[in-house]
């Protein structure tokens, strides 16, 4: 590891000093929450919190004991993003699990729902779902990709000393927390941003700290110019960070109580949080993944990026459409028409952008077309941009009043939201994950290119079912609820409506069931590449220089 | 990069230097689209005017809608009707903006895997709710919801009653000091039709529904609370009253 270009590491130890004194103020609130909380769910999470923060005192006086800081002399710092690749397999894993507990939930009722485990039905499940799969999962790709990304763009070693280590251990933290929360009933009983108040301060700290890393880490470069994926990271960072504050803006009933007031209500509210909830798609799952797309597509195939121009108009136009679109969350409700036209409008000019950076990923393989057949890790990433296409195209189109009639309130937004996800996030994360494996822990390759190929094809047939079954079963939902009889009255009650679905939601949980099986196969054969002898593989991939930026 | 032009443009030179450039860049350009959406809803007639008869919840309605978030009931009930035929032959009235004026947070919700709840109140009865929630399957044989038997033994925790009134009106909730300060007695007193708080609980809180809801008056129970929340919802405006082509409700 360590070579010519190795730079002493250097610490003042002001990192460590900060960091313990975040978790011993931490164990000072949450002993006083234990002691003093004013409901059952609130003592728990304070008993968590106080083993979290000792735990973390723990780690932080450990680096600066006699033995115990081990630190890479390389100069990049690559263990953080190890532990976020590992972390970023674990995650999904348990979130696309629950997504199938819960698709069998719908499908089954009478055998997935259990009347003594009140705690395991749909209602509180399925935030846990969504957020493990968006926050933990994707959120830990975005960040181990970024630490990735930022370092080699800049040719500088991560900033901070301690501090990315913080930002991994807080978020996971902030995971543990906020997942706890919702199986114990803990809820903003707002989508997407169900974690409460505590919570919430604890990830606006983390938040800052990780944007500090980067922006620190970006100061540093001996780069002249930086990279277009670390745009698309800092717009990721810095909107989430305006999203996070503004929509939980909430007033706690007892300093030690779980529960917390909004401070907009109603149809203030409701933008606000559609407002965020459309740009965590805007920002979080497109502006950040893009940055992934951006660095690892060029690099597997070894071409630059299609059209530096391209990048420059869709990422400024990306992220100021983005912005406009909340409303058509909330088409023909009791938000004002002209906000629903404005919503409506952006989200039909958002198409091009987001087209312009799907045509920049695929053209990027121009001259190296070949690899679609010969790498699977290429054809994850295509497949990956197809369907940013796909969906990009969908969600324009949902988006338009007429359709948003029929569409909303049924299955076909979770189909649209999962060719999206699963497509989109999954497989570009996936991709990525298996590009820097190799890299990361220095092996000539996967331990098994036959394990990607099977991964690629359960993924995309996963896929295909869960989008194929979700876009019928909402279609007809939404026709039958408006279908009338020749007297002139409502055709359907609604539990027919309800019945008709049972056939799609088994096709449903089968596709997610295949899907979760591609992300296990992974996790295994990520474990036999960091532990195993992979002197012999088929997934040979080039090495990558210690120190040479990516272009 | 294949089409770099060779004199530094105006981005390389400016955004692509400066890190701070960029980020500053980057917040300008996302706050535009919000500041106009959002910002307009805060003084805006239709979005904050008031309509008659929509009141604060009272305690025990209040106590219930906290179980609603807790179970996630948001994740399958919207509560919102659209202005559209089928939505108001088979649900009511279309919602009003003023009919969630109160709620912190709005439950207005995104899917209907069951149908919509915002004008459930008075369509069944308080034995209906109970036995439904208890064991959806044995009234609506095909439902796929899951079951809430639990909350007919889980006593409702209402000792921060007070303090939630207090942060509502804090907030401009229009409680007034004399509702936070009984708000314990008014909880206890909605569940009570012989109790001595029922005129001061009426009074403040007309049309509140004072009975017991699940069937049990030896304790107060979540289901208690529950019904109660469920019992309320779209039923505070009198739309036999209520007139949408009123020159002050157009919009």
């Amino acid at each position: 590891m360590s070579q010519a270009t190795a730079m002493p590491v250097k610490s003042s130890g002001l990192d460590g000093m900060l960091i313990g004194l975040i978790c011993i103020l931490g164990a000072f609130w949450s002993l006083m929450a234990a002691a003093r909380g004013v409901d059952p769910q609130m003592v728990a999470h304070g008993w968590l919190m106080l083993g979290g923060f000792i735990i973390g005192l723990v780690l932080v006086v450990n680096a600066y004991s006699a033995n115990g800081r081990v630190e890479e002399t390389g100069l990049y710092h690559d263990n953080v993003i190890k532990a976020g690749a590992i972390a970023t397999m674990f995650w999904a894993v348990v979130g696309l699990l629950v997504g199938v507990v819960i698709a069998l939930q719908l499908a089954w009722p009478n055998i997935f729902y259990f009347e003594q485990f009140g705690f395991l039905n749909f209602g509180r499940l399925r935030p846990l779902h969504t957020s493990a799969v968006i926050f933990a999962f994707g959120g830990n790709a975005l960040i181990a990709t970024s630490f990735y990304v930022v370092q080699r763009t800049s040719r500088a070693r991560l900033a901070g000393g301690l501090w990315p280590w913080f930002v991994f251990w807080g978020y996971q933290f902030f995971i543990v927390i906020a997942a706890s929360g919702y199986v114990m009933g803990v809820t903003q009983a707002q989508e997407y941003a169900e974690p409460e108040w505590y919570a919430d301060i604890w990830l606006t700290l983390v938040w800052v700290a990780y944007l500090m890393v980067f922006l620190g880490t970006l100061w540093k470069r001996k780069e002249p110019h930086i990279y277009v994926a670390n745009w698309f990271y800092l717009a990721f960072i810095v909107t989430i960070a305006v999203l996070h504050l503004v929509n939980n803006l909430s007033i706690p009933v007892d300093p030690f109580g779980s529960f917390s007031y909004r401070v907009f209500s109603g149809v203030q509210n409701a933008l606000t949080q559609w407002w965020y909830g459309h740009n965590a798609v805007g920002f979080f799952l497109t502006a950040g993944f893009l940055g992934i797309m951006y660095y690892f597509i060029p690099k597997r195939v070894e071409r630059p990026v299609y059209s530096y121009r391209l990048s420059i108009v869709h990422f400024w136009t990306l992220i100021f459409i983005y912005i406009w679109a909340g409303p058509h969350h909330l088409h023909y409700t009791a938000l004002p028409e002209w906000a629903q036209t404005l919503g409506m409008t952006f989200s039909v000019m958002l198409w091009m952008p987001s087209w312009g950076g799907m045509i920049n990923g695929l053209m990027t393989l121009s001259g190296a077309w070949d690899k679609l057949r010969t790498d699977p890790v290429v054809r994850m990433m295509v497949v990956s941009v197809a369907f940013y296409g796909m969906s990009t195209f969908e969600g324009p189109l949902m988006s338009i009043r007429a359709v948003n009639a029929l569409s909303h309130y049924t299955d076909w937004t979770i189909g649209h939201v999962h060719s999206g996800a699963l497509g989109w996030v999954g497989m570009i994360s996936f991709g990525a994950i298996y590009c820097m494996g190799p890299w990361l822990w220095k092996k000539k390759g996967m331990w098994s290119r036959a394990l990607i190929e099977w991964h690629f094809w359960l993924a995309t047939l996963g896929i295909l079912l869960y989008i194929a079954a979700m876009w019928p079963s909402g279609i007809t939902q939404g026709l039958m609820w408006r279908a009338y009889n020749d007297l002139g009255f409502l055709e359907y009650s609604f539990i027919e409506t309800v019945e008709a679905m049972h056939p799609y939601y088994i096709i449903r949980a089968g596709g997610g069931l295949l899907f979760l099986a591609g992300a296990i196969l992974m996790a295994f054969n990520m474990y036999k590449t960091i532990t195993g002898d992979v002197s012999e593989t088929e997934d040979e991939v080039t090495p990558q220089p210690r120190a040479i930026p990516a272009e | 990069m294949a089409d770099t032009p060779q004199k530094p443009s105006f981005h390389q030179k400016f955004f692509e230097k400066n890190s701070l450039i960029l980020t500053l860049g980057v917040v300008v350009t996302i706050s535009i689209g919000g500041i106009v959406e959002i910002a307009p809803l805060f003084y805006l007639n239709s979005t904050i005017e008031e309509v008659e008869g929509v009141r604060p919840y009272t305690p025990l309605e209040l106590m219930g809608r906290q179980i609603y978030m807790r179970e996630g009931c948001y994740n399958c009930h919207s509560q919102m009707i659209r202005p559209l035929r089928d939505e108001v032959e088979r649900y009511g009235h279309y919602s009003l903006a003023a009919e969630s004026m109160y709620d912190r947070p709005f439950q207005w919700g995104s899917k209907r895997t069951g149908p919509d709840l915002a004008r459930v109140g008075g369509r069944y009865s308080d034995e209906w709710h109970r036995d439904h929630l208890i064991h959806p399957q044995s009234v609506v044989p095909e439902s796929i919801m899951p079951p809430y038997a639990f909350l007919q033994d889980a006593v409702l925790d209402y000792s921060t009653i007070t303090a939630h009134l207090r942060v509502n009106q804090f907030l401009g909730v229009p409680y007034s000091d004399e509702a936070v300060e009984n708000a314990v007695a008014d909880l206890e007193a909605q569940v009570d039709e012989f109790s001595s708080g029922y005129d001061d609980l009426i009074a403040r809180y007309p049309g509140a529904q004072i009975r017991n809801f699940d069937g049990n008056a030896e304790v107060i129970t979540e289901m208690d609370a529950l019904i109660a929340y469920l019992q309320v919802l779209g039923t505070m405006v009198d739309f036999s009253t209520y007139s949408p082509d009123a020159e002050a409700n157009q919009r």
